[in-house]
This record gives structure tokens, C-alpha cells and sequence, in this order.
């Protein structure tokens, strides 16, 4: 599929604003999250319209980012070509496969199907972000290690990323469970049982931390 | 993908004054459906109103003894795990934490869940294949093609991809409502009223006018909550659409039903309110015997393709299942 124009090669004012309010440059300027209740204005006052590039701060991995994208950018798309961030992989594209897992604002996401238009304002954290300033390893990435939680590895990424939600939201409590909440993450070696193993010693140790 | 004007609403108002404006503009909230589309180049709206800002869409209230209140953009994986609803209204919490993986689920909204879109390989697979649904008039490959998850029910010559939607089926079966806003101010309407049969037009899909939009869902309180299920297999047992469902609650005096409820997904073109299944275990006791009587009622309409026939009796045991589920939780 095509992603469209690198954004740095499009203008950093949008090309046609039909209507531009204070809201959105205010909201960019400050990293206010986009789903923040709506500035008072007028009462005539229309929604905001943009053709061409859309303007979006947004945190990855703890790191500030301000860019403008194409607004059909896909989130897995602007990691992976935009910000060179490769450890999302892209599988199926469609929202099928969970290999692009990661978390937006801590919930874990298809960044496939996610359109990079709703990252203003938001949190989004990767695989690159997991290792410790010291280089140690997350707990789930360890135990994925110990357990042989993969072949090829390319669904890994995907799967750690899905594997730690699954702990914080609670869904680990038990090889049906985790088998359960980690079904959107499909491994076509068929490492599944090392990785249920993985997730339930990686759920005492976080638990632990 | 087709270049696309970005609106992004603050507020319901907003978003109907969008759609009015840009009549051929689709509503983007979790985007988990319409997105997809669009890569596949089936969807190809020139704009698309963002309403994922709209604070006042996103909230739901399960506490009150009159209905429960759904904001349309609710996100599936909150409400799935409310505490209320998986004590109350199990089969509204399985209906939703059955449906896709938890990536989806955090990100898709009821609303646009309702709203979804058929999976037919037809339709989303674009040229060279003829469909209806996608391009009027064209004619429908399914007919003659792989039709092994095609609805049984609810089909017309013209079309019959299968309504994949498991949310829509327990709210149906729950006899929900929708508030639905537009430039002529709010109306409601039945679930069940959503989704149009196909008919000559399978183009036109819902009931819902020009620049109208999805605020809230409504389900009354009711004691056939408890004791419920949503009952639903796959050709694995997670995480795909179904080959066939079904929403059943009941209410028991004794050991004969009082009331029962059944709403069938996976097998129809819309969302599908079994009522005469329903009507027919009024008052009989329920056996393994009598609930599968009622599964093969529901399925007395079916019109079978080449490759979908096994899915009347698969479905009539799931009808058979579910009951005696939610017989267990009364």
C-alpha cells in the first residue's frame, strides 16, 4: 500500500484550512490531549477541517515528537517509515494478525489500524521502549527468552507488547485466560505454548516490581 | 487510499453539522472497520469526521434500575469488563469480550461496533468481483462463489453477506434503543429497526437518515439480564467472526420457561430477533429436547447457498447451548 508523501516533504502549514480555530494550534503547541473537552467558542463556530497535512504532537517512548502527516498515515506506518522505528513489524495490515501491537496511551492497540490522525496529544510506547537505560531487559522480553517464546521472532514484538497489557489489565490469571486475551496475536511458527509459559512467570515478576 | 478531508468534531452538534455539510463524509471513531475499508479501497470517502475528541459520546452508565446508557463512543473493552454488566447481563459482556482481540476492543467504539460492516470476501475484496453492496447493480459473486459463511436468513437474489456483528445481537435480543441525532434534532429508534434487510437495495444498509449520527444506547432494565448468554462459534475458539451465534436470556417459573429471549448472529443479513423460537418455549419445560425444538424454529426460514447448509443444525445447537447456559444462571 502507499503512504502517501513524506511529511517532511509537505508544507507545515496545512494547504487548506477551511476553518482553523485556536483550539488545534493551541492543543499542538502544548501536547493538550486531543480528547480534552472542547474549548468554549462561538456558537457558529464550525468543526475543524484539514486537507493536506495534519499537524500532530504526540509522546513515543517518552520523547517528544512534533511532526505533520499525511492524514492517511497509519500509526504502524509513521513508526516505521517516518520515525525509524522498526520493532513494530508489519504483518497482515489489517488489523488480523497483532504483529504492529503496541500501546497508545497505555492500552495496547493495532497500530495497523490505527490512523496516525489520532495520536495528538497522546502517549504512544513501543518494543524500543522496554529495555532499561542499563540495557537490562523487561521482565516479559526475559522471560519470552526463557521460555523460547519464539522462532522466527517476527511476531515477537507484537507479542510482548500484547503480553504486558495482558498482565496489567489483569487477563493473566490463568493459561485459558491468557490464551484468551492474547488470541489477536497470531504466531505462525506455533510457539504458543512457550509463550503462555512466558506470560505467566512474567506476570509474578511484574507483579512483584 | 483516497486523499481525504479531515473534520474533527468537539461535540455531537459538531459532527451532525460536518455530515450535513459533507453529505459523502463517513463518521471515524475507532476507525477499526472504516479504515480497514479504505486500505482495501472499498471505502472512499473524500472526508472523514474525526469524533474521537467528542468527550460527551464516551461515557456509559450501568448503575440505573430504569436502563442502562451507552455513550455511542464507549469503547468496547471498558464496557465489555463493567462489573455490572458481567454480573447482570452476562450475554452484553460476552457479545462484546468475544468479539475481535483486546487491541480491537480498546480501540473500537460501540457505535461504529453496531455499525459495522460485513465481512463478506466480495465485498471487501473489491474488482474484479460483482457486489451489490459495493457497487449497485453489479450483481453478487457470492452467490455462485464460496458462500460457506453467507447468511442463511434474511437474504435476498440480490445479496447475502452476513452480518458480522456480535454487540448488535444482544441488543436486539435485550429489545435495546438507539438516540439518534441529525439536523432535525433527536430521535429513537430500535436496535432491531438499525439494519435494513437487503432487498433489491443491499447498498442501503441502515435506517439512519443524511448527517444522522449515533449518540446512545439504551437497554432496559430487566431481571431476563441475569440469567443470559451470548453463545457463539467459530471456526476457532477465538478471536474470528461467527459461524454462527446466538443471544439467548430466560426466565424460569419452576422448571418451565416463563420468557426466553433469542437474538441469532453470524447466520442472518442484519441482527436477528428469533421471536416465533421464542414464543414456542413460552411455558414448556426446558429440556435439551425442547431447546433444540426452538434452534431448528429459528432456522424454519433458512435458504441455504452451496457450501453454508451444516449451518442450520450447527446453529440450532447453538440455540440449543445457549439456552441451556443461561438456564444454569437463573
Amino acid at each position: 500500500m502507499t503512504t502517501g508523501p513524506d511529511p517532511s516533504s509537505l508544507p507545515t502549514q496545512v494547504n487548506r484550512r477551511e476553518f482553523v480555530l485556536s483550539v488545534l494550534s493551541t492543543a499542538a503547541a502544548s501536547g493538550v490531549a486531543s480528547a480534552a473537552p472542547a474549548q468554549p467558542r462561538p456558537a457558529d463556530a464550525a468543526p475543524e477541517a484539514y486537507a493536506g497535512g495534519v499537524p500532530l504532537a504526540l509522546t513515543v517512548n517518552g520523547q517528544q515528537r512534533a511532526l505533520t502527516v499525511d492524514p492517511r498515515t497509519s500509526t504502524l506506518d509513521l513508526l516505521r517509515e517516518h520515525l525509524g522505528l522498526t520493532g513494530a513489524k508489519k504483518g497482515c495490515d489489517h488489523g488480523q494478525c497483532g504483529a504492529c501491537t503496541v500501546h497508545l496511551d497505555g492500552r495496547r492497540v493495532v497500530s495497523c489500524l490505527t490512523p496516525a490522525l489520532q495520536l495528538d496529544g497522546r502517549r504512544l510506547d513501543t518494543i524500543e521502549g522496554l529495555q532499561q537505560p542499563d540495557g537490562s531487559l523487561h521482565p516479559m522480553q526475559q522471560a519470552f527468552i526463557d521460555h523460547d517464546a519464539l522462532q522466527c521472532g517476527y511476531c515477537t514484538p507484537g507479542q510482548i507488547m500484547a503480553a504486558i497489557a495482558c498482565v496489567r489489565e489483569g487477563n493473566a490469571s490463568s493459561p485459558d485466560r491468557i490464551k484468551e486475551y492474547m488470541s489477536g496475536n497470531l504466531c505462525r511458527c506455533g510457539a504458543y505454548n512457550g509463550i503462555v509459559a512466558a506470560i505467566g512467570q512474567a506476570a509474578g515478576e511484574m507483579g512483584k516490581a | 487510499m483516497r486523499e481525504f478531508t479531515l473534520i474533527r468534531a468537539r461535540s455531537a452538534q459538531d459532527a451532525v453539522q460536518a455530515m450535513t455539510t459533507h453529505p459523502e463524509a463517513r463518521l471515524m471513531a475507532g476507525g477499526t472497520t472504516l479504515y480497514d475499508l479504505m486500505k482495501l479501497g472499498v471505502e472512499r470517502p473524500p472526508a472523514i469526521v474525526d469524533i474521537n475528541g467528542v468527550a460527551e459520546l464516551a461515557s456509559f452508565d450501568t448503575a440505573g434500575t430504569r436502563e442502562l446508557v451507552f455513550g455511542s463512543l464507549a469503547r468496547m473493552s471498558d464496557v465489555a469488563a463493567d462489573e455490572r454488566l458481567v454480573r447482570d447481563y452476562p450475554a452484553l459482556s460476552e457479545a462484546l469480550w468475544r468479539a475481535a482481540s483486546q487491541q480491537l476492543r480498546n480501540m473500537a467504539s460501540l457505535g461504529g461496533n453496531v455499525l459495522q460492516r460485513t465481512r463478506c470476501a466480495y465485498f471487501r475484496g473489491g474488482e474484479p468481483f460483482a457486489c451489490n453492496k459495493r457497487a449497485p447493480g453489479s450483481g453478487c459473486a457470492a452467490l455462485d462463489g464460496i458462500d460457506r459463511g453467507h447468511a442463511l436468513l434474511g437474504t435476498s437474489p440480490h445479496c447475502i453477506a452476513t452480518y458480522p456483528g456480535d454487540f448488535a445481537v444482544a441488543l436486539v435480543a435485550f429489545d435495546a434503543v438507539l438516540d439518534v441525532l441529525g439536523p432535525n434534532g433527536m430521535r429513537t429508534i430500535p436496535v432491531e429497526a438499525l439494519h435494513r434487510l437487503p432487498g433489491e437495495r443491499p447498498d442501503l444498509e441502515t435506517t439512519l437518515a443524511p448527517g444522522e449520527i449515533v449518540t446512545r444506547i439504551r437497554v432496559p432494565a430487566t431481571k431476563l439480564g441475569r440469567a443470559s448468554t451470548y453463545h457463539k462459534i467459530r471456526d476457532r475458539e477465538s478471536y474470528a467472526f461467527a459461524l454462527s451465534s446466538a443471544a439467548v436470556a430466560v426466565t424460569m417459573k419452576g422448571n418451565k420457561v416463563e420468557q426466553a429471549r433469542i437474538a441469532l448472529g453470524g447466520v442472518a443479513t442484519k441482527p436477528w430477533r428469533a421471536r416465533q423460537a421464542e414464543q414456542g418455549l413460552a411455558g414448556r419445560e426446558l429440556t435439551i429436547e425442547t431447546a433444540l425444538a426452538a434452534g431448528f424454529a429459528a432456522f424454519m426460514d433458512a435458504r441455504t447457498g452451496h457450501h453454508n447448509a451444516f449451518r442450520i443444525e450447527l446453529g440450532a445447537r447453538t440455540v440449543a447451548d445457549a439456552l441451556m447456559i443461561a438456564a444454569q444462571r437463573t
